[in-house]
């Protein structure tokens, strides 16, 4: 059978007419569910990076909306360490207005200029910090976050929510046993020098070995990546500013 | 099964043991391959395959009479494009930490050879029904090969199956050493080897002719 042009067009634009109907209705009705599911995705994790709930515990709605009643968010200037006045929940990762790295030690050419922040309290004082960080490993832009005392030196904890590092070797990152290996240590030494790392092998424990943590085997690169994003992110191009100001503020209160 | 006829039976069954869409065609290895180092992965990808697969081979079977031959492909592309982007999209809204680790593969689902190759060869031919049922059977032996190498690959690879632990890891501390080669994804081409291997020991007429 012979088609004219016409019909051709015709059949071209109906497809095209009902495929976008397709793919638009259930867009846009299930577009608040999926941001949800990502803010949620994003809570879980900080509260998991300041291990405010115990690994084994589920996480549901509920739970994430109670310990979050001690958490609050703040936007923060990188480059100069002050926290802007704005809504933390109108903050948007991929709205705010970027820096490009010459070279980025993270493999990732574009910082944000403003980032988001968490504080955690405990009795009504901030008892921790959690920031966000990300950076490349072996495959994949790992993103995470990383929890600090008061004193900006001693880890809290340290989780990623999104990565794509082989299951098993860099996944271990997720490994709960790997994460425990963390708190205690002290990512900055006495002068403030960033001296976090990651070792290939096994590091002693934080009281005589401070600053390194084991490396994950079969995952070299992926460790690397890990402590070069935490190395950058805690250096004066990442939180290195605000840190400090959140230091002299607290010694100045106290 | 009375209320389907023989050729439907066939046209269902075949794919799984007689004409499996990896082991005998040899179509949709490389979703095989990035998938299955996990069981829970492994089940959620073999269903949205199946599904965009039988939705897609319906529609166009529905349609096939009245599609213009010269822009034949592009309209099946379109159809099965627009149901991959509506699987990733309900996956995100109801199975968020699976669509995370699924991440870019359900897009790839577009690029899977095995829903392409059908849509053109059978559902262009045959009635709606019938391109169905060959898909969902197409869909369950992909699922089938899927599902058996998950299932040794989290075993052995990390010692659980769908994420409960069977075989306790010495990271976690327990005896099992877990076997790397298991999640890399040379693991899955051996495994998928053998498989083919077993399948036409089993049923010779399998093998290609020198």
């Amino acid at each position: 059978m012979q088609y004219s042009t016409k019909y051709i067009f015709l059949f071209a634009a109906a497809i095209c007419l009902v495929c976008s109907l397709l793919i638009a209705i259930p867009a846009v009705a299930l577009r608040a569910r999926q941001e949800e599911n990502r803010q949620l995705d994003q809570k879980k994790a900080v509260i998991m990076a300041a291990r405010l709930v115990k690994p084994e515990e589920r996480l549901d709605r509920d739970k994430v909306a109670e310990v979050f009643k001690n958490i609050e968010a703040h936007v923060v200037d990188l480059a100069t360490g002050d926290t802007i006045d704005m809504n933390p929940d109108e903050y948007d990762f991929n709205d705010v207005e970027k820096s490009m790295l010459e070279e980025s030690p993270i493999q990732v050419q574009e910082i944000p200029k403003k980032v988001k922040v968490y504080h955690v309290r405990k009795e009504g004082k901030v008892d921790m910090i959690v920031l966000p960080i990300f950076g490349k490993g072996l495959w994949s832009t790992l993103w995470g976050f990383f929890a600090l005392d008061v004193d900006t030196t001693t880890v809290e904890g340290i989780t990623y929510y999104q990565h794509g590092e082989t299951p098993g070797l860099g996944g271990e990152v997720d490994n709960p046993k790997w994460k425990s290996r963390w708190p205690g240590r002290k990512a900055f030494d006495e002068s403030w020098n960033v001296e976090i790392d990651v070792i290939k092998g096994a590091a002693g424990p934080p009281a005589s070995d401070p600053h390194r943590v084991d490396g994950l085997s079969g995952a070299t690169i992926t460790g690397r990546g890990v402590a070069r994003m935490l190395q950058f992110w805690l250096g004066d191009q990442g939180f290195g500013p605000y840190l400090k100001k959140f230091r002299e503020q607290s010694a100045r209160s106290q | 099964m009375a209320i389907l006829g023989k050729v439907e039976r066939e046209v269902l069954l075949d794919p799984l043991f007689n004409n499996n869409p990896i082991a005998l065609q040899i179509l949709g290895i490389c979703s095989a391959l990035a998938v299955t180092t996990k069981m829970s992965t492994a089940i959620v990808m073999s269903l949205g395959v199946t599904a965009v697969t039988a939705g897609s081979s319906f529609a166009i079977s529905l349609i096939r009479n009245n599609i213009p031959p010269s822009i034949r492909i592009i309209v099946q592309l379109s159809i099965i494009a627009s149901l991959v982007i509506l699987v990733d999209q309900i996956l995100k809204a109801y199975l968020f930490d699976i669509s995370k680790q699924l991440s870019v593969f359900v897009g790839l689902i577009i690029t899977n050879c095995m829903v392409m190759r059908r849509a053109e060869a059978y559902a262009m031919q045959n009635g709606p029904v019938l391109s169905f049922l060959d898909r969902v059977g197409n869909g369950l032996g992909y699922s089938l090969v899927l599902m058996l190498t998950a299932f040794i690959r989290e075993l052995f690879g990390s010692g659980s199956l769908f994420g409960f632990v069977i075989l306790k890891s010495v990271n976690d501390g327990g005896w099992y050493v877990p076997n790397g080669l298991m999640l890399l994804s040379p693991g899955a081409f051996f495994l998928i080897g053998t498989f083919i291997w077993i399948l036409r020991t089993w049923k010779p007429t399998q093998m290609e002719s020198e």
